[in-house]
């Protein structure tokens, strides 16, 4: 989180992207150059069920304003029904992050394809969008691990 | 600690346009454990790897990142230079700077931020990186063809062809599957028994097949290119080895009032039976349900007339052991039973029949001889109605939801073929569409309208209606000319619905291979794979998979063969090395891993531990098969203990790269 | 009342998905009042996805049917055609000045053989 008195407020945004589908569109928004803000930082994983609902947190511990989850879409998973358990297990902490009083917008779920660059980049926009309305995320940020 | 060397693609100027390179090196100088940053124009050009393996060896780094384009694109080019620098692969992680920064941000100050970012995290990520070494599993150079259909036999001669050993397990007497039933097929017309049995022969005699008739699997252990599989050869009461097939049994058996299946019980055989003059193997088989001797020890004759001296009454179940490095699953169809569509009065007359019963009327070997003649009355009938879609396209709750495909097709055939040999037929056809892609199968079915005079009628029968004289009232809509109709008809045909053989699902589950709500095995990808299932080591021929026509199901039975050639033209199978890995100290012992896997990967057993106290103690714990895990990591997530964990995206690597993004 | 709104009731007093329809016709085929009728059951569901519904509650068919369900039982689409039927017969009723059926009516077309409940039935279907 960077706050400047003369700065917009930039959100820290964690994308976790499946390695068959949401990292390719990534790669493939990428290649098509299609904008979106710099906000966002991806991290490779295996499977959108590889996503620990702890790593969501564990982010927003560490001061990120938005975690976003892109998986392939449902069906369509590599390992046949991993998106399928991230779906549950994410449902599952909205109910959490809801019963925390964390803003549902700060974490997203979303399915895109090897082929969705422009999805990809759409999403990508809007969600910093809501993020930035949201402002920082103060309530799950651990102080303690604040950079001075 | 790590020593890690940085490397910096400029990747001429599409990194190096929005990113400022030498800053991001600079910056990444200073992060703990990297000992040389370095930016250079082409990372991956022959100078650029040579840079990061003299690096490697210069520092004696443990670790490399690469800040340059996607790791889909590079990965592998750059782990090839470190291993062949004396490091790990896995020990190269690589900052995507290029299609997730320099290509989708034009401001300079931001691109160069999210660079270093993006670079911090994989050098955190490196950090707890350990050397993993892909392992080997041997492939056993044989495959085993569950089904002995023309998909099973297709798929056991080609494999056989490129000098594997095959195994084809068939739960009938003998191989052949459906396509024995058959009279002729469309488009050609050709004699199906013509074009089949010397498929079958050819499988007799190809010494690298062996025929498990009379057989079923009973159990698979292990994986791919290691398969355990239990055969449970039921007792047929005949010595195969022995029995020369000579019929003489089958004609002198007493017991002559067995529904014979071969024809759908249209007609009769004796207990001891050989399906069809042309079965493979030629080998009797007494059907226990029926045989006196068997059942209550009178009788006797067949063991008497056998100058082989086959007949063993007393044989039993034989259950044995086979090894495998490939599985293709070829269980066929069955139609579906129709009593739940008692307004075509199926049940109520006999001269109401499915489309593979009028199959058996029409083939000269069938019940009938070829003549086409009323079940009922032996008569020759005159006016003959074809149903199609008679569970086909249904509601869930009423039938299939699926178009069983062949029945267009068939029907055309059966109405041309009719109106052929007997003229003075009139022959409707009820449809709701005509499906017909396929080369030359439209040109066939217009050939039935336009030349043979076949009754076309968009709409569907209501309900058929014995007569007292013996006919049927056929009561349907003419939906263009928008009139109910009804028809005197001596024969009513049904184009039953297709389903997947009743054996497929338990197999499936002894595979640990997917199916879809309707019992149709699942491919790996819908269209890129179709032939294997998302379960190493096992593929689907025939219409297991779906409803198919014979020609798709050739296709794709060598398509499967292709498939199994491939694995097991290999000596061993490089195994992924980012696989799941259970820390048994951890472990509790819950099973949730177990059940989230989708590939059967993890077993659980138990295993003795000392306890702090010195004393020992068993207890229950997973333990991952690497072969077999294809690292989708869903197990890492349901352990509730934290022991289960994924080599090369660990909790811990994951984490790391969370806190260095979020700092 | 519009033709939407009107096609918005059917369905919604129906219960039916008329897009459910794969117009094989079996409904008709089965429909034993097939030809007292001017609209039969296939064209029933085809002209309330049309949205034709003014056409059918003008015409006879709707007290032709017989509500006996067969087009509902062979439906392989579980479309039920009798609840269309129904529905637009009920929008029919509904209508102001519509009814089919005048009490001063009834003595006309009773006969001895009929049933008293058919006479209460007829009367509570096609009268408000």
């Amino acid at each position: 989180m960077q706050v400047n008195e003369n700065k917009e407020f930039e959100p820290v945004i964690v994308a976790f992207c499946c390695n068959w589908c949401s990292y390719a569109g990534a790669d493939l928004s990428g290649t098509n150059r299609l904008n979106y803000p710099a906000n966002v930082k991806i991290i490779r994983v295996p499977c959108s069920c590889r996503v620990n609902p702890l790593f969501i947190l564990r982010a927003f511990q560490r001061g990120a304003d938005g975690v976003i989850i892109c998986g392939c879409h449902p069906g369509d998973c590599h390992y046949t029904s991993g998106n399928y358990y991230a779906r549950r297990r994410i449902t599952m902490l909205f109910s959490m992050l809801d019963y925390l009083g964390i803003e549902r917008d700060r974490t997203r779920l979303e399915w895109v394809s090897a082929a969705e660059g422009a999805k990809f980049a759409k999403t990508m926009n809007e969600f910093v969008e809501a993020v930035k309305k949201l402002g920082p995320n103060r309530r799950l940020e651990d102080l303690r691990c604040k950079k001075q | 600690m790590q020593r890690i060397g940085v490397f910096v693609c400029h990747c001429g100027t599409n990194i190096a346009a929005t990113v400022d390179v030498v800053a991001v090196a600079e910056a990444l100088q200073h992060e703990p454990g990297v000992v040389i940053s370095k930016e250079y124009q082409y990372m991956c050009s022959e100078a650029g790897q040579e840079l990061v393996k003299e690096a490697i060896k210069e520092h004696k780094l443990t670790g490399v990142v690469i800040c340059s384009c996607s790791p889909r694109m590079h990965e592998n080019t750059f782990r090839k230079a470190a291993a062949a620098a004396g490091l790990n692969p896995y020990m190269v992680e690589i900052a995507n700077i290029r299609e997730q920064c320099s290509w989708i941000h034009k401001d300079k100050t931001s691109g160069t931020e999210k660079a270093i970012i993006l670079g911090r995290a994989a050098i955190a990520k490196v950090h707890l990186n350990a050397p993993l070494t892909a392992g080997q599993s041997p492939v056993i150079k044989r495959a085993l063809v569950i089904g002995g259909g023309i998909a099973g036999i297709q798929t056991a001669l080609d494999i056989a062809d490129a000098g594997f050993e095959v195994d084809i397990v068939e739960k009938e007497p003998t191989i052949g599957g459906k396509m024995t039933q058959i009279d002729k097929t469309f488009p050609t017309l050709d004699c199906a028994a013509c074009i089949l049995t010397p498929k079958m022969v050819e499988c007799a005699q190809n010494e690298k097949i062996r025929i498990h008739s009379y057989s079923e699997v009973s159990d698979v252990k292990g994986f791919v290119g290691n398969f355990n599989v239990t055969i449970k050869k039921k007792a047929r009461f005949v010595d195969e080895t022995k029995c020369t097939g000579c019929g003489l049994c089958t004609e002198k058996c007493p017991m002559k009032k067995v529904p014979d299946l071969f024809n759908l019980g249209m007609n009769n055989r004796r207990a001891i039976y050989i399906p069809f003059a042309q079965a493979v193997p030629k080998v009797a088989t007494i059907d226990a349900d029926y045989c006196n001797m068997l059942k209550n020890g009178k009788c006797g004759v067949c063991a008497k007339v056998c100058t082989a001296g086959a007949i063993d009454y007393k044989q039993q179940d034989q259950y044995i052991e086979e090894q495998y490095g490939a599985i293709v699953v070829a269980t066929g169809f069955n139609p579906i039973k129709l009593d739940k569509y008692d307004e075509f009065a199926y049940s109520q007359s006999k001269d109401v029949i499915t489309s593979l019963e009028f199959e058996r009327l029409t083939n000269a070997a069938g019940p009938t001889s070829g003549t086409l003649l009323r079940p009922s009355d032996g008569k020759h009938p005159h006016t003959i109605v074809f149903v199609q879609c008679v569970g086909s396209r249904c509601d869930d709750s009423k039938g299939k939801s699926y178009c069983s495909k062949i029945c267009c097709m068939y029907t055309a055939k059966h109405a041309m073929l009719t109106r052929e040999k007997y003229p003075d037929t009139d022959v409707y056809v009820f449809y709701i569409d005509v499906r017909t892609p396929g080369k030359n199968f439209d040109e066939f079915y217009r050939r039935a309208v336009e030349q043979y005079g076949v009754h076309y009628i968009k709409g569907m029968v209501g309900k058929v209606t014995p007569k007292a004289d013996g006919t049927l009232d056929v009561q349907a809509s003419d939906l263009i000319s928008n009139e109910q109709l009804h028809i005197d008809a001596d024969l009513v045909v049904l184009a039953a619905a297709i389903e997947p053989d009743k054996s497929a699902r338990p197999l499936a589950t002894k595979l640990t291979a997917s199916m879809d709500t309707n019992d149709f095995f699942t491919e790996a990808h819908a269209k890129l794979r179709p032939v294997e299932s998302p379960t190493a080591g096992i593929f689907l021929s025939g219409a297991c998979q779906g409803p198919k026509d014979i020609p798709e199901t050739v296709s794709q039975a060598g398509a499967a063969a292709a498939k199994v050639i491939g694995l097991l033209s290999k000596n061993s199978l490089t195994c992924n090395p980012c696989v799941a890995q259970s820390d048994e100290l951890m472990c509790n012992g819950c099973s949730a891993c177990e059940k989230v896997c989708p590939y059967g990967a993890i077993t659980y057993s138990e295993k003795e531990f000392r306890m702090p106290d010195r004393t020992t103690k068993l207890r229950r714990v997973a333990s991952v098969n690497p072969a077999v895990c294809q690292g989708c990591g869903a197990c890492t997530v349901t352990c509730p203990s934290g022991a289960m964990d994924l080599k090369g995206f660990s909790n811990r690597q994951i984490m790391a790269e969370v806190d260095a993004i979020c700092k | 009342m519009h033709s939407d709104n009107l096609k918005e009731q059917v369905l919604r007093s129906s219960g039916v998905n008329v897009l459910k329809c794969m117009r094989c016709g079996k409904c008709s085929a089965t429909c034993p009042s097939y030809d007292e009728m001017e609209y039969h059951p296939h064209q029933f569901v085809y002209m309330v996805e049309k949205g034709n519904i003014d056409e059918l509650m003008k015409s006879e068919s709707i007290y032709k049917c017989l509500t006996c369900f067969a087009c509902v039982e062979r439906c392989p689409r579980n479309v039920e055609p009798a609840k269309v039927v129904e529905a637009v017969r009920l929008a029919a009723v509904r209508r102001q000045g519509c009814n089919h059926l005048t009490p001063d009516m009834i003595p006309s077309m009773l006969d001895e053989d009929l049933p008293q409940q058919a006479i209460v039935t007829a009367f509570r279907k096609y009268a408000k």
